[in-house]
């Protein structure tokens, strides 16, 4: 009877705290991460849970860190020589700093789609394959081939493209290209995907068909989105975590951040008296 | 006389200026400035351009054509019966040695004739030196108060002066281009004497090289043999030696700077290649005679087997020492120009450095690269004084690096310094070999062009 009590208790607290205890362990859990460009400190003290499975979108005004702390999750930061990153970041319970954990595994299991759709001079082909080839994913070229096509399937390009794999990949649309980038994420087959505001440069048209892709996805990763677009964030994501300055100032269920928000700062944020 | 006179234009330039600008400022202030369609300063613009461009023009074609209007008339009143005998040279020679008396300049004794003849000659020159003042000031009054009663608040003089800033261009423009068709044009010529004389089978399929030819009677030399196969290549061998050196220094020290590189290191590294291009190409040269031939040579000996003190790799070795900044410097911009988003985006998949500079950078930056390389292949094979101090002369047909090899800039100097005359064939040689090189780096860079066009079609 005591047991049982405490044991609904602390299924009471943590429906409380947050829903994403109730579908299990988070995918990603972030501590004390902070980001300093030499000098200048560019985030602080980020704690943050993503759920596993679910789309997480952040919003902020320009500067305010949210690409910042979206590329500590796949380590990118460490390509910038000035950038220094404080804390700890685990996925699947795996500190990502861990030296036993290679930095290329980290990103092969980490995808990463950018703002610009930023396909390589090659053909759509091997744009896809190139994930692939370079981790040694197909053991031969029809293991290959099927990878591929996976992928542009899921990324919803195979019927845009099945007749000219072999043209190049920058010849494609922009929408068309965004999804290339996507389709070339997913070859590698990540459990997580970071979109670093991936449909700024697209038209309304190309920006649902990616939205419609981040929900499919959505079923079988874990997909973190940074946008401007609030009406974005409502549409594809869980869970919302909004950044100001630096700060992650509140961080809670989408539809709760949109309409109830605890903290003020997030009041004038969505409502537009700011950012 | 000709130093007053430019002097003289200069000034009257700056009056036709002024004269210009005060004439509009006089109905600018009267008027306002709206009824005015350009601004004063045009107007002094086109004035100052009417004044000064006819008159410089003129005394321009005045220099070009007095000399030759003056010998006319010298060599008409010169008196029948003295030139009646001469032929063209011997002409020639007579009217030389009254130019040089005029000049003051007297050897031996001059007959009367001569004499008379330098005082007309004097006098002449003078003459057409003042009318060549006159009327060029004369010009360029007349011209300035024309273009001034141009001078009208509804006058377009913006229009007009860029039309004529546009004519100057364009005349700058046509100087180069037909200094090109000129050369091209007497390299062309000379090479067809050249070839009345010499077959040209002879010379682009030829196996033997000795152009040596007998000038005067009493030289015994060989017969002369215009097969140009050795020379050629002797000359792409020393380029291919060249850019086996230079091509992958070149391409790994620029991968180096902008891939790997610290700030630091790359601000120190980056202006020493530089220094490297701004070696002159005689350093180079003896720096290849003097230490890097012998240096080979020794280390042949040690290892059992003969390396001619000239020989190709020596020289071709050096040139590819000069041609790394080259390569490194063109392979630099066109890495650097490849988006970061690119290296973001194979890194962010997971791949290391080295496999996205393998396979995303390398190819993205290849039509860049090709160009450099194809630039300093062009370079290689013009490239003369290293070979001319490091390379043979003798043309042997030989593919062996260790042996002395000679070079088509090489057989060019050689075959025009000492001795020469313009009519036989071992001077006019070195037209026809000209021709070629010529041709052949064009025919390079109009490759190297077409590369990056194309892949320029397809990567962007």
């Amino acid at each position: 009877m005591q047991q049982l009590d405490a044991g609904s208790v602390q299924v009471l607290t943590s429906l409380k705290s947050s829903t994403a205890q109730t579908i299990g362990e988070p995918k990603i859990v972030a501590r004390d991460v902070s980001v300093y460009y030499g000098e200048k400190q560019a985030l602080f003290d980020v704690d943050v849970n993503v759920p596993r499975n679910s789309v997480m979108a952040f919003i902020g005004p320009s500067g305010c860190g949210k690409s910042t702390f979206l590329r500590c999750i796949n380590r990118m930061n460490d390509t910038i020589p000035i950038a220094r990153v404080e804390g700890k970041i685990a996925i699947d319970g795996q500190d990502i700093d861990d030296p036993e954990l290679d930095v290329v595994e980290l990103r092969a299991r980490v995808g990463m789609v950018f703002q610009k759709p930023n396909p390589f001079p090659k053909s759509i082909y091997e744009n896809v394959a190139y994930g692939p080839r370079i981790h040694g994913l197909a053991r031969n070229k029809a293991d290959l081939d099927r990878i591929v096509e996976t992928s542009l399937q899921r990324a919803g390009l195979l019927k845009e493209v099945k007749d000219r794999l072999q043209e190049p990949g920058t010849g494609l649309s922009g929408g068309q290209q965004q999804r290339l980038c996507i389709a070339r994420a997913i070859a590698t087959s990540p459990d997580i995907i970071l979109m670093d505001e991936p449909c700024s440069a697209l038209d309304p048209i190309a920006t649902a068909r990616v939205e419609e892709l981040i929900d499919e996805l959505r079923q079988t990763l874990t997909i973190i989105i940074v946008t401007h677009s609030m009406q974005q964030a409502a549409r594809v994501s869980q869970r919302t975590a909004f950044f100001h300055l630096g700060v992650l100032v509140e961080e809670d269920e989408t539809s709760t951040i949109f309409t109830n928000p605890s903290d003020q700062r997030t009041q004038d944020y969505i409502t537009g008296r700011f950012g | 006389m000709l130093s007053y006179l430019l002097l003289a234009l200069l000034v009257l330039t700056t009056v036709a200026y002024y004269a210009g600008l005060s004439r509009a400022r006089a109905f600018a202030t009267a008027s306002g400035h709206a009824a005015q369609h350009s601004l004063s300063g045009y107007h002094g613009a086109f004035v100052a351009a009417w004044a000064s461009l006819p008159s410089f023009l003129l005394v321009i074609l005045w220099l070009l054509f007095q000399g030759s209007v003056v010998d006319q008339l010298l060599i008409s009143s010169l008196p029948v019966e003295r030139i009646k005998d001469l032929d063209s040279g011997q002409l020639n020679l007579l009217v030389s040695e009254i130019k040089s008396i005029a000049k003051g300049n007297v050897f031996g004794e001059p007959d009367a004739v001569v004499l008379a003849a330098a005082e007309r000659y004097n006098s002449w020159n003078a003459i057409a030196s003042w009318a060549m003042l006159a009327s060029a000031l004369g010009l360029a009054v007349v011209a300035l108060v024309v273009a001034r009663s141009y001078v009208a608040p509804r006058f377009r003089a913006r229009n007009e002066v860029e039309r004529i800033a546009s004519v100057l261009m364009i005349l700058c423009s046509l100087i180069a281009i037909l200094t090109t068709v000129g050369i091209v044009g007497s390299l062309l010529y000379e090479t067809l004497r050249f070839f009345s004389m010499v077959s040209p089978l002879e010379f682009f399929f030829g196996l033997n090289w000795e152009p040596q030819i007998a000038m005067r009677a009493d030289q015994v030399t060989a017969g002369g043999a215009f097969g140009a196969i050795p020379v050629y290549v002797g000359t792409l061998l020393i380029a291919l030696i060249a850019m086996l050196v230079a091509t992958p220094i070149g391409l790994y020290s620029a991968i180096y700077l902008t891939e790997y590189a610290s700030e630091g290191m790359r601000a120190v590294v980056k202006p020493l290649l530089e220094i490297l291009a701004g070696i002159p190409t005689v350093v180079y040269g003896f720096f290849a005679v003097l230490t890097v031939a012998p240096a080979m040579r020794d280390l042949g000996a040690a290892l059992g087997f003969s390396i001619a003190p000239n020989s190709a790799l020596a020289a071709g070795g050096v040139m590819g020492i000069m041609l790394i900044p080259f390569i490194s410097s063109l392979s630099d911009d066109a890495l650097n120009a490849v988006p970061q988003s690119l290296r973001d985006g194979s890194l962010g998949l997971g791949a290391t450095k080295g496999e996205t500079i393998r396979n995303v950078l390398l190819p993205a930056a290849l039509p860049g690269i090709m160009g450099g390389i194809l630039l300093a292949v062009s370079r290689a094979i013009g490239e003369t004084m290293i070979v001319v101090m490091a390379a043979g002369i003798i043309a042997a047909l030989t593919l062996n690096p260790f042996e002395p090899v000679t070079t088509v800039t090489v057989q060019i100097v050689t075959l025009l310094i000492g001795d020469s005359e313009f009519d036989n064939p071992k001077t006019l040689a070195a037209f026809a070999l000209g021709l070629v090189l010529f041709l052949a780096t064009l025919a390079l860079n109009v490759l190297a062009l077409s590369i990056v066009r194309r892949y320029r079609e397809q990567y962007d």
